[in-house]
């Protein structure tokens, strides 16, 4: 475009060139601004969302399995003499039977060679206590099942339930090459393998010394200089030599390697049977039985099993992990949906907790949120948007129910303790108090969602009704709150997603307390859903983390449903005036 | 542009001045209303050009094409061959941000920014890169202030707020934050609807002050507006251009039966 | 001991739900009777009120007496049954405040039928006391509760008459109660104020509040041994204090500048279609509760932060400040982006227009323009957000630390006001000591902070608003 004269008598007597290279310049700079203005608007919305998928992924990943178990399907004999010694069928007798005895039987059949104590007693650990009650109720439920044999569904521990989970990414296999040649029997077998069938697994092992060496070294490198201190000398001293010990282990790449629990366990399965290696050269090993393979000397189809974890770092040590990939070979374990954790309450046991208690406490004490804070909260809406004299009470009214909603949320907490525990002395830990304190904590959002309800409500209604003759009463209650209720309904579908999801005031009033049992009135001590999560997330064992993400999972789901609810609602009521 | 070829000029604006803007043509829809139907009209340099019509007529819309203002509506489309100084202005290649630079708009309702008097007047120029620096831009506010026939009203309290101002005197702001970019073209869009008719008479002497350094184009509904600060005036009706023709010529012995109609306040 | 739950049970049946079964019952004989006294005086004369009102006047008249009665002896008997059975116990163990609340626990227990635990015998003549007490005082409930209901109607029904303005009586009834309804607001925040200043002035004759105030070290747990007195200089908030607003900082800059920037692209760039998809995407993480935003940041976040840290050479600590900060951070995204929303869309329109009608590009437009009109409104989005991550009570408890450090490295454990509400007063606590009182002096500290932010940011919004509508 060219400059036509334009040519106000301005300080510039020439008009703007813009197409002069300068000008051109700014404007491009200028782009490139805008440019970048709007990628980092984008970007904040992307961070946002790539948050929550994170978020929610690591949820759903660590939580999923927590919906299924593992159990071992064993033939159970009902001995009639371990849980009915006196033959009166009698339930309360029955229920005193030793149904442990039961599984134990079950476990020694499968493994025979499992003898002394300690053996024995890891072995029962595989199988939770849970069983031992499944087993109870079988029998109490029918007690025609004394006497015979069944194949019964028994709970794993959750120790051996996480090993299953884990088994493939702990467990590496390797099909072994060549024949094998077993020698010498129970703790001190001989495997030799033509053809360098172990050279594979001793250059591992020679790696994993290699990683240790370096840990070695780089302690070594965080200790202060040298001569500063005696202490730190010997130290110095002894990572030195154990340093030095090492390499020279790593570099004669044939040297036999003495395998302890501190490195990873090498375990040969034989047909049936599971050999842990403790000493391993390029040919021969040297090994212990774990479970006895079938008598052979001479064996041409096996496998070398790698547990890439330490058995001193492992909560299942590698007697049990040979137990349960013997069993998982046989076929007798099997992965099903983890009804318990809906069914149960919470449990000390990870494999035995479920939310039954919390689901039911929510429950309780939502319901007494409801009940209180519907009433209330849109009796106070109608009275401010509609009965209320334009004042400054009111007006401070308005003000205080607005900042309520901003006040944080453990402060009401603080009420429930000292008002509702303290000075009413309600019941602690007690749906009823959690209600009442959750009602306060949500009624500000309620009478803000209502009024803004009714205030959409265009007053030609409200004239109309008047017109005809209605009182004022009449056209609110009979007019105005009809048409408001859609919205009402979805304002409190909100604050009530919002109560399901609280924590922290539920503290202050005792509701962390362990419960075991099913609260069935609001005034018997209860935990709710996000306590409960809570709870087990501050438990070190990792089974309870995934319990808590599973705990999670429902959380979210209830108030998925619950804002798809409200967003259906608003949708099918939406009104344009 | 010189390498545009000379429009052929219709026989009846033989009359009119070396136009500024050529409209050929014009269709605009508003996602499936169709606002402007086949609108073509000359505005010619140096003057007051009215668009004339009852209220949603499209004398708006077309106002807002000329700028390219009807961008920042996603729905909206406009078709045809609109060309200033015989460049197009929707061709792909051109700027709107220079566009605007060179078309300044006066909108219906006073809007000044929520800052100082003086930074209103300055955010064009600062904008754009007419400055460099304090001094340049100082003078160029206090020109356009003076321009638009505020500077003695304001000259002592530049540091307050452009909203303190009078409806009248911020409109005058808002003319003087349009000059202060020095368009070629200024659009105003019923600059006067929302003021009363003190301020509204010293808007229409300023207008006809500006009108020999500017080309100037007016949306109006008041008649009598129009005759008394355009030289030529354009009437529109359901979205076409009825007739348009020098001012007297129009207000006197308008061609078109629906002219006269309007004008003689038969509707509207 | 149970409030409510005065009276044990007589057939298996919560007395309590009895009564109100009863006063329900009566009341809607009540506005049956009422209801069809009235239809038939307005066939032979013209009523002022519809017979409806007359029947809902006497309902109200007949429950609201009765309810009366059920709550002020609820209330009466309470007090009573624990003066008497306190009377009947061992006054060694009346003396002792433990115990003696542990013992009003366990009466209530077996007053209610629930399994106690422990030798209860020598509690056996308080229990019966009680016993004997709430028997007494429930027929009492039941005589009066009648005699009231009975009198409430007799009255209604007297009432019913060609010229009572029943209507307009029972509206004004509805009047207050609805006033009533919306007056628990107001007694909320008085409860709040009262819970909380109360027994913070009690705390505040055991620690001097300037050593409260300016003291540098906190280890409450120090305090409650029998050899040391509440003055033992552990209260000191000042670690509390940076603690709380290192995390809060963290916060607000992951928080500011992304919820600004996402409100910004929200309401000015993004396509209706962009709007449809990312609005859901802000509201879902706003209403993940903070319970999982705090699993979150203690199990997936924290640690990643500290491998991070290790493999750059630098200490972490597992409970890092920065981990719930950032993860606190993300939880106020939403608040601060549909606030600023709210403010950038108030904005009209015609200041867009006039700038773009001057050449502007449209992030000069932003930053010129719209957000220092809107600045008021993003200022007070940023306060209630500040006081959001102050308040902020479960991702702090679950990824931030115990220990007070005062220090402002991120990568340290801190630990807040919330972190130290929650640690004190869960469980089982004395009523009186000065470690339990400080827990509720941290909370009015706690409260007032955060409502002077909000009153300011809520008076700003306010007069922003007025401004452009």
């Amino acid at each position: 475009m060219t400059d036509t004269a334009l040519a106000p008598p301005m300080t510039r007597s020439a008009g703007v060139d813009f197409d002069s290279t300068e000008a051109r310049e700014l404007l491009k700079r200028r782009y490139r601004a805008e440019a970048r203005f709007k990628a980092l608007g984008l970007l904040a919305v992307l961070v946002t969302a790539a948050f929550l998928a994170f978020l929610l992924v690591d949820i759903l990943r660590k939580g999923i399995p927590s919906f299924f178990e593992h159990r071992a399907t064993l033939t159970v004999n009902f001995d009639a003499a371990l849980i009915d010694p006196k033959g009166t069928r009698d339930p309360a007798d029955l229920r005193e039977g030793d149904y442990q005895a039961l599984v134990r039987a079950a476990l020694q059949s499968q493994f025979p060679e499992a003898q002394d104590r300690r053996t024995r007693r890891a072995l029962d650990g595989m199988i939770s206590s849970g069983a031992v009650d499944d087993l109870r109720q079988a029998v109490l439920a029918n007690p025609g099942l004394i006497g015979q044999s069944r194949v019964m569904p028994l709970l794993f521990s959750s120790d051996a339930d996480l090993f299953l989970r884990q088994r493939d990414t702990l467990i590496t296999r390797r099909t072994g090459s060549g024949p094998l040649r077993v020698e010498g029997e129970s703790n001190a077998v001989t495997l030799r393998g033509g053809g360098a069938a172990f050279r594979a697994a001793l250059a591992e092992s020679k790696t994993f010394l290699a990683e240790r060496r370096r840990a070695l070294l780089a302690e070594l490198a965080t200790l202060p200089a040298a001569g500063s201190n005696a202490g730190v000398d010997t130290k110095r001293t002894e990572l030195e030599q154990a340093a030095a010990s090492i390499q020279a282990r790593i570099a004669d790449a044939n040297a036999p390697e003495t395998l302890t629990d501190r490195e990873p366990s090498l375990l040969v399965a034989i047909g049936d049977g599971i050999l842990k290696i403790t000493e391993i050269g390029a040919n021969e090993a040297k090994a212990t039985t774990l479970i006895a393979p079938k008598p052979g000397s001479i064996i041409t189809e096996w496998s070398l099993l790698t547990l890439r974890v330490p058995e001193t770092n492992r909560r299942v040590n590698d007697n049990v992990s040979a137990w349960l990939e013997i069993l998982a070979q046989r076929g007798l374990t099997e992965r099903a949906f983890n009804a318990r954790f809906f069914q149960n309450g919470d449990s000390r046991e990870p494999e035995l907790a479920g939310i039954r208690g919390a689901l039911i406490g929510s429950a309780l004490t939502l319901m007494v949120t409801l009940l209180l804070c519907v009433p209330i909260g849109v009796a106070a809406a109608i009275y401010l948007e509609e009965f209320a004299p334009k004042n400054r009470f009111t007006d401070l009214l308005e003000v205080n129910i607005n900042n309520l909603a901003a006040v944080p949320s453990i402060v009401f907490g603080l009420l429930g303790l000292a008002v509702f525990l303290n000075a009413f002395d309600l019941p602690r830990s007690a749906p009823l108090v959690g209600g009442l304190v959750l009602a306060l904590l949500v009624l500000p959002t309620i009478i803000i969602a209502s009024r803004a309800a009714l205030k959409a409500v265009p007053p030609s209604i409200k004239e109309a009704a008047l017109g005809v003759g209605a009182s004022h009463q009449q056209a609110v209650f009979h007019h105005v709150l009809p048409l408001a209720m859609p919205g009402i309904m979805t304002g409190t579908i909100i604050g009530m997603a919002h109560a399901l999801g609280e924590t922290a005031p539920l503290l202050m009033i005792g509701m962390v307390a362990f419960i075991v049992d099913i609260p069935g009135a609001i005034t018997e001590a209860a935990t709710v859903l996000p306590v409960q999560i809570f709870l087990w997330s501050d438990l070190p064992e990792l089974a309870f983390q995934s319990r808590t993400a599973g705990a999670i999972i429902v959380l979210l789901g209830f108030l998925l449903v619950m804002n798809a609810a409200a967003v259906i609602l608003r949708r099918m009521f939406e009104r344009r005036w | 542009m010189n390498d545009i070829a000379p429009l052929a000029v219709p026989p009846e604006q033989a009359d009119a001045p070396r136009p500024k803007i050529t409209a050929r043509n014009i269709n605009v829809h508003y996602g499936e209303k169709h606002a402007l139907k086949d609108v073509s009209v000359d505005v010619p340099e140096k003057g007051v050009m009215a668009f004339i019509g009852p209220s949603g007529c499209g004398k708006s819309t077309f106002l807002r094409c000329i700028n390219r203002m009807n961008d920042t509506i996603p729905i909206c489309r406009v078709t045809g061959d609109l060309r200033m100084d015989g460049r197009d202005i929707y061709e792909p290649g051109l700027d709107p941000v220079l566009l605007r630079a060179r078309v300044g708009m006066v909108f219906q309702k006073p809007n000044p920014f929520p800052k100082s008097i003086y930074e209103n007047v300055a955010y064009g120029p600062r904008l754009h890169g007419l400055a460099g620096d304090k001094t340049e831009i100082d003078e160029i506010v206090v020109s356009a202030l003076k321009k638009a026939s505020l500077f003695e009203e304001v000259k002592d309290r530049l540091k307050d707020s452009g909203t303190s101002l009078s409806g009248g005197q911020q409109q005058r702001l808002c003319i003087a934050r349009a000059i202060a970019v020095r368009p070629q073209v200024i659009l105003m869009d019923e600059p006067c609807s929302a003021l009363d008719p003190i301020a509204t008479a010293k808007i229409e002497e300023l207008i006809d002050e500006l009108r020999t350094n500017f080309t100037i184009v007016i949306v109006t509904h008041s008649m009598q507006q129009a005759a008394r600060v355009s030289q030529r005036t354009a009437f529109f009706h359901l979205g076409k251009l009825i007739e348009d023709g020098v001012t007297d010529q129009i207000f006197m012995n308008p061609r078109h039966e629906l002219t006269r109609n309007y004008i003689t306040g038969r509707f509207g | 001991m149970a409030g409510l739950d005065l009276t044990g049970r007589i057939g298996g049946v919560d007395v309590s739900i009895i009564y109100f079964s009863l006063l329900l019952l009566m009341s809607a004989c009540a506005y049956v009777l009422a209801r069809g006294r009235a239809a038939e005086g307005a066939r032979d004369r013209s009523f002022h009120s519809r017979p409806t009102y007359h029947g809902l006047l006497a309902f109200s008249t007949v429950a609201l007496p009765m309810f009366a009665v059920f709550v002020a002896g609820a209330f009466l008997t309470q007090l009573v049954a624990e003066r008497q059975a306190l009377a009947a116990l061992d006054p060694a163990l009346v003396a002792d405040s433990l115990r003696r609340g542990a013992a009003l626990r366990q009466i209530a227990d077996i007053l209610s039928g629930r399994p106690v635990s422990g030798d209860v015998s020598a509690l056996a003549a308080a229990v019966d006391t009680a016993r004997s007490v709430r028997q007494i005082a429930a027929a009492a409930i039941y005589a009066l509760g009648l005699a009231a209901g009975v009198a409430g109607l007799l009255f209604a029904l007297r009432r019913i008459t060609p010229d009572f303005k029943a209507r307009n009586s029972f509206e004004r009834l509805v009047s207050i109660v609805l006033m009533l309804c919306a007056g628990i607001a107001v007694l909320t925040t008085v409860g709040i104020v009262f819970s909380v200043v109360f027994e913070t002035f009690r705390f505040f004759q055991r620690v001097p509040p300037l050593e409260f105030l300016t003291g540098t070290h906190w280890s409450p747990q120090t305090a409650i041994r029998a050899d040391q007195g509440g003055s033992s200089g552990a209260f000191g908030i000042v670690p509390l204090l940076t603690g709380t607003l290192l995390i809060s900082t963290i916060a607000m800059l992951v928080a500011g500048p992304i919820g600004l920037f996402a409100a910004i692209y929200m309401a000015e760039y993004a396509s209706p279609r962009f709007r449809a998809i990312a609005k859901p995407v802000l509201e879902i993480l706003a209403g993940i509760p903070t319970v999982v935003l705090g699993f979150f940041a203690a199990l997936t976040v924290a640690p990643l932060i500290r491998v991070a840290g290790q493999s750059l050479g630098l200490d972490v600590a597992s409970e890092s400040a920065l981990a719930a900060g950032l993860v606190m951070g993300m939880m106020i995204i939403p608040f601060v982006s549909s606030l600023s929303d709210d403010v950038i869309t108030a904005v009209p329109q015609s200041l867009r227009d006039g700038s773009f009608g001057l050449g502007a590009t449209k992030s000069e437009t932003i930053k010129r323009v719209i957000l220092p009109a809107a600045l008021p409104g993003i200022v007070s989005a940023f306060m209630l957000a500040i006081s959001r991550a102050v308040g902020e009570t479960m991702i702090v408890v679950m990824a931030a630390g115990l220990a007070a450090n005062l220090t402002f490295n991120p990568l340290d454990a801190v630990t807040t006001f919330t972190v130290q509400i929650k640690t004190i007063l869960v469980g089982d606590q004395e009523f009186d000591s000065a470690k339990t009182l400080a827990a509720f002096a941290l909370g009015f500290v706690l409260f007032f902070f955060t409502l002077t932010l909000n009153v300011i940011a809520l008076a700003i919004i306010r007069r922003y608003r007025e401004q452009y509508d």
